[in-house]
C-alpha cells in the first residue's frame, strides 16, 4: 500500500505546480499542432497508420491521465473499457451498418457508464487495493468476449472485421489519410475538453481528492460522486479510442484486449509524465515505437532490450517526458536572459 | 514413391528451361523482385503467450540462409523480414502494414495465429499481396473465391476430424462415441468436421462435452462422458488438458478407444506427464516425420533436414514439431518461387502456388503430397494414423485423406 501511495505522493511533489504547467506553452502547442498537420503530406500510408495509431493511444494515455493524474486512482483496468468501445463500433458498423462517426458518441456514452457504475463498487477501495480489482476487470474481459452468449454479435473467438470508411465528398485522398485527420480533429476535441475540465471546478475537485480525500470532503466536495465522474469521463474517453482504434486496424477480437494493452497505456501515462497531459503523446509514442527499436535491436532479446530502455527512462527521468519539457524550459529560459 | 522424385525434378529442370527461354526477353517483377533478390515478409510471436512457436521463424530464415549459400533461386537471394507480434491481431496488422507499405516485401509467408491471420486477411486481399502458406490450423483459409490472396498449408482441423471419423467409420462401425472438446473455434472446428463425415450416423456422437481454458479440472466432464456408455472417447483438446484427460482415465480405470488430437501428441509434452503406461494404446494422426524417431534415420529426406539442422542451424532441436514444420513450409515456398521462374509478380505467385503438383517437402511423411488448384487452397490434406505404443508413436495403417468424399 505504503509503496504506491509514495509513487502517488511523489507525483504530486510535481504535480502541486500550478494548473497552468498541465498544459503546454501556445507556442509550443501551435508547433505540434502544425507539424501533426503538415506530416501526413510527405509521409508514406504506413507512416500515417502509425500516427494515427499513435493519437488513439495517446488519447487512452490521456484517459489514464484524467483518471490517476487528475484524482489519484489506479487503473489497470482501461484495455476492457477500450475493448468495450472497440466492440461497440465493430458491432454498430458491421451488424447494424450504423455510420462510423456516429458509433463513436455510442462507445463513449456506453464506456462512460461502464466506467462510472464500475467507480461504484471501486470507492470502497485505493492504491493498491484499486489497482487489483481493475486488474481483474482487464482479465476477465477478453474471456467475456467469447462467451458463447454474445457471440451472434461479437463473432467469438474470430472476432469481427471492420471496414474501413471511405473519405466523405470524393475528398482526393487515401483512406488512411482521412482517417488520421478524422482522428486529429477528435483527439483535438478531447483534448481541449480535458484540459478545460481539469481547470474547472470540477478539475479542481478531482485533485482536491487526489492530494488530500479528508481535507476535499471537509471543503464541501462530494468524494464519492467525483471519484466516481472521474472513472466514468476516463473510460469513456477510453472507449472512444478504443472505437476509434476498431476502425483503424480493421479488427477486433478478445486477442487484441489483454491485459498487456492495460500495462502497456500505464507504463505510457508514467514515461508521459503523470498528470502532465501533453505527455499522454509522448507515452503512446513509447508504447509504438520503442518495442520496434528493441526488435530491430535484438530479435530474441527484444523483450529484455525493451526492459532496459524502460528501466534507462524511469531511472534518469522518473517523472517522465514533463521532466524532460521541464528542464529544457528552464535551458531555454536561461538561455535567452543570457 | 521416392524412387520417382529425381525424375519429377528433372522434368521440373526441363521445365525450367523452357520457361526462361520463353521468358528470357520479358522478365516481369512486382514490388520485392528484381534481379538479385526476393524479399519476403514474415510476422510471428517472438514474445508473447505463444512465443514457443518462434522457433518456426529462425527456422524458416536459416533454411532460406542455406538457399542462398547455395545460390539461391534462379539466381535471385530471398531477403527474409520477420517481425515480432506478439501473437497481438492489432500489432500484426502494424507489422503486416510495415512488411507490405515500408519494407516492400513480394509475399507475405507464414504468418502465424488465427487471430493475426484473421486481422491481416483482408487488408492484404485489398492490396492484392499474396498471404501464403499461413501457420494455422483453422478451415477458413481455403476459400480462394472470396480470399484469392491467402492460402494455408497444413491440415486444417477439420480435415483432421475427417479422418479420425472414416477411421471410425471403418474400424468400429457400431462405436458410442464421446466428445471432449476445447469450446472456442478450435474445438468447434473438429467437432463440425467429425460430424460432416458422420452424416446421417452422427447418432453415433452419444455425448459431447465442451470444457473452457479457464477450467482447473476437466475431471467432472470425464465422469459424466463414462457415465453416458461411450466406448470412444475422442479428446480435442490443448495439451494441458489432454494430460489430465488421460491421468483420468487412468484413475478411474475406464478404458475406451481413445483418440487425442494431433495438437496435443506430443511425447514430451502430453504423453510423459500424464505417464507412459497410462497412455499406451492411444490414437492420433499425423503427417509429420518425427525427428525423435530413429524409423527416419536413414531416410534421404531426414538426412537432408539433420545435415541442414547441423550446417545453418545448430540452435536448432530436432525434436520440435516447429523446426520440422517450419523446414517443411520454407521448401514449399522456394518451390513455389522456383516455379515463377522469371516471372516474379504477385500474381503468378499465387498461381505457381495454386499449381503445386505432387510436391514432397523432405519432412513430411512418405506418401503425403502437396496438391492445389485455383479452387484448392489446402495444400495438405492427408495425413496417416498412428498409435502410441512404449514411449513412442507408431505409424499404424496408409496414409488417409481428409478430403470430404462425397
Amino acid at each position: 500500500m505504503s509503496a504506491v501511495d509514495d509513487v502517488v505522493t511523489e507525483g504530486q511533489a510535481v504535480e502541486a505546480v500550478p494548473k497552468r504547467a498541465m498544459t503546454l506553452g501556445a507556442g509550443t502547442s501551435l508547433t505540434v499542432l502544425a507539424l501533426l498537420l503538415v506530416i501526413p503530406f510527405f509521409a508514406k500510408n504506413f507512416i500515417i497508420f502509425q500516427m494515427t495509431m499513435l493519437l488513439i493511444y495517446g488519447l487512452a494515455v490521456l484517459a489514464l491521465n484524467i483518471l490517476t493524474g487528475g484524482s489519484g486512482q489506479f487503473s489497470l483496468g482501461q484495455s476492457a473499457f477500450y475493448a468495450i468501445g472497440a466492440y461497440t463500433s465493430a458491432i454498430l458498423m458491421e451488424q447494424y451498418d450504423v455510420n462510423y462517426a456516429l458509433t463513436l458518441p455510442v462507445a463513449g456514452v456506453l464506456c462512460f457508464a461502464a466506467g462510472f457504475l464500475f467507480g461504484q463498487p471501486a470507492l470502497r477501495l485505493s492504491g493498491v487495493y484499486l489497482a487489483l480489482a481493475t486488474f481483474a476487470l482487464a482479465t476477465a474481459m477478453p474471456q467475456l468476449l467469447k462467451l458463447g452468449f454474445f457471440e451472434k454479435w461479437t463473432g467469438g473467438v474470430q472476432g469481427l472485421v471492420v471496414t474501413k470508411p471511405d473519405p466523405p465528398f470524393h475528398l482526393p485522398i487515401s483512406q488512411d489519410m482521412w482517417l488520421y485527420y478524422f482522428t486529429l480533429v477528435i483527439t483535438i476535441a478531447i483534448y481541449i475538453f480535458s484540459v478545460n475540465l481539469l481547470r474547472s471546478r470540477s478539475g479542481r475537485a478531482f485533485m482536491a481528492i487526489r492530494d488530500n480525500e479528508i481535507a476535499a470532503s471537509a471543503m464541501g466536495v462530494d468524494v464519492a460522486l467525483y471519484k466516481t465522474l472521474a472513472f466514468g469521463v476516463s473510460a469513456g474517453i477510453t472507449g472512444v479510442a478504443g472505437g476509434l482504434g476498431a476502425i483503424a486496424v480493421q479488427f477486433v477480437a478478445p486477442d487484441s484486449y489483454t491485459i498487456t494493452l492495460a500495462i502497456a497505456l500505464f507504463l505510457g501515462m508514467v514515461v508521459g509524465g503523470v498528470g502532465w497531459l501533453p505527455g499522454s503523446i509522448v507515452g503512446s509514442a513509447f508504447i509504438i515505437f520503442v518495442p520496434n527499436i528493441a526488435e530491430s535491436i535484438s530479435k530474441g532479446l527484444s523483450g529484455a532490450v525493451f526492459g532496459v530502455l524502460l528501466f534507462l527512462v524511469i531511472f534518469l527521468v522518473p517523472h517522465g517526458a514533463r521532466q524532460v519539457a521541464i528542464v529544457s524550459q528552464q535551458m531555454i529560459g536561461k538561455f535567452r536572459k543570457t | 514413391m521416392r524412387s520417382c522424385r529425381p525424375r519429377t525434378a528433372a522434368l521440373a529442370a526441363v521445365a525450367f528451361t523452357f520457361a526462361s527461354h520463353a521468358a528470357l526477353a520479358q522478365k516481369k517483377y512486382d514490388t520485392g523482385a528484381n534481379d538479385t533478390e526476393i524479399k519476403i515478409g514474415n510476422i510471428m510471436p517472438y514474445s508473447g503467450p505463444a512465443s514457443a512457436y518462434g522457433v518456426i521463424g529462425k527456422t524458416e530464415e536459416a533454411y532460406f540462409n542455406k538457399i542462398n549459400a547455395e545460390g539461391g533461386i534462379n539466381g535471385r537471394k530471398i531477403k527474409f523480414i520477420s517481425y515480432d507480434d506478439a501473437y497481438s491481431p492489432p500489432k500484426a496488422v502494424e507489422q503486416a502494414r510495415k512488411l507490405v507499405e515500408s519494407d516492400e516485401v513480394l509475399v507475405i509467408f507464414n504468418p502465424l495465429g488465427t487471430p493475426s491471420n484473421t486481422a491481416i486477411e483482408k487488408y492484404l486481399n485489398t492490396k492484392r499481396v499474396p498471404q501464403l502458406f499461413v501457420a494455422t490450423g483453422a478451415s477458413r483459409w481455403n476459400d480462394p473465391k472470396n480470399f484469392p490472396w491467402t492460402m494455408g498449408w497444413q491440415p486444417s482441423y477439420q480435415s483432421e476430424a475427417h479422418i479420425y471419423a472414416k477411421y471410425l467409420l471403418k474400424e468400429k462401425p457400431d462405436a458410442k462415441i464421446g466428445v471432449l472438446y476445447q469450446n472456442d473455434d478450435f474445438g468447434k472446428d473438429y467437432l463440425k468436421g467429425l460430424k460432416d463425415v458422420l452424416g446421417a450416423k452422427s447418432t453415433m456422437i452419444v455425448a459431447e462435452e465442451s470444457y473452457e481454458t479457464s477450467e482447473p479440472s476437466i475431471d467432472n466432464h470425464i465422469v459424466k462422458l463414462k457415465a453416458a456408455g461411450v466406448d470412444v472417447f475422442i479428446s480435442i483438446t490443448t495439451p494441458k488438458f489432454a494430460a489430465q484427460a488421460i491421468k483420468k482415465l487412468a484413475e478411474i480405470d475406464w478404458h475406451p478407444l481413445h483418440i487425442l488430437s494431433n495438437v496435443s501428441a506430443s511425447v514430451g509434452g502430453v504423453m510423459k506427464p500424464a505417464g507412459f503406461e497410462n497412455s499406451q494404446g492411444i490414437l492420433s494422426a499425423t503427417y509429420v516425420k518425427d525427428g525423435a524417431d530413429p524409423q527416419w534415420d536413414n531416410d534421404p529426406g531426414m538426412k537432408k533436414f539433420y545435415a541442414f539442422l547441423e550446417k545453418y542451424y545448430p540452435g536448432g532441436d530436432k525434436l520440435d514439431a516447429s523446426v520440422v514444420y517450419g523446414y517443411g513450409v520454407a521448401q514449399t515456398l522456394v518451390q513455389v518461387l522456383k516455379q515463377c521462374g522469371d516471372d516474379l509478380t504477385r500474381a503468378n505467385v499465387m498461381k505457381q502456388a495454386a499449381s503445386l503438383k505432387n510436391f514432397e517437402p523432405d519432412t513430411l511423411l512418405p506418401g503425403i503430397k502437396i496438391n492445389t488448384s485455383p479452387t484448392d487452397y489446402a495444400p495438405i490434406k492427408q495425413q496417416q494414423m498412428m498409435r502410441f505404443k512404449g514411449e513412442k508413436w507408431e505409424l499404424i495403417d496408409g496414409i488417409m485423406s481428409g478430403e470430404l468424399t462425397h
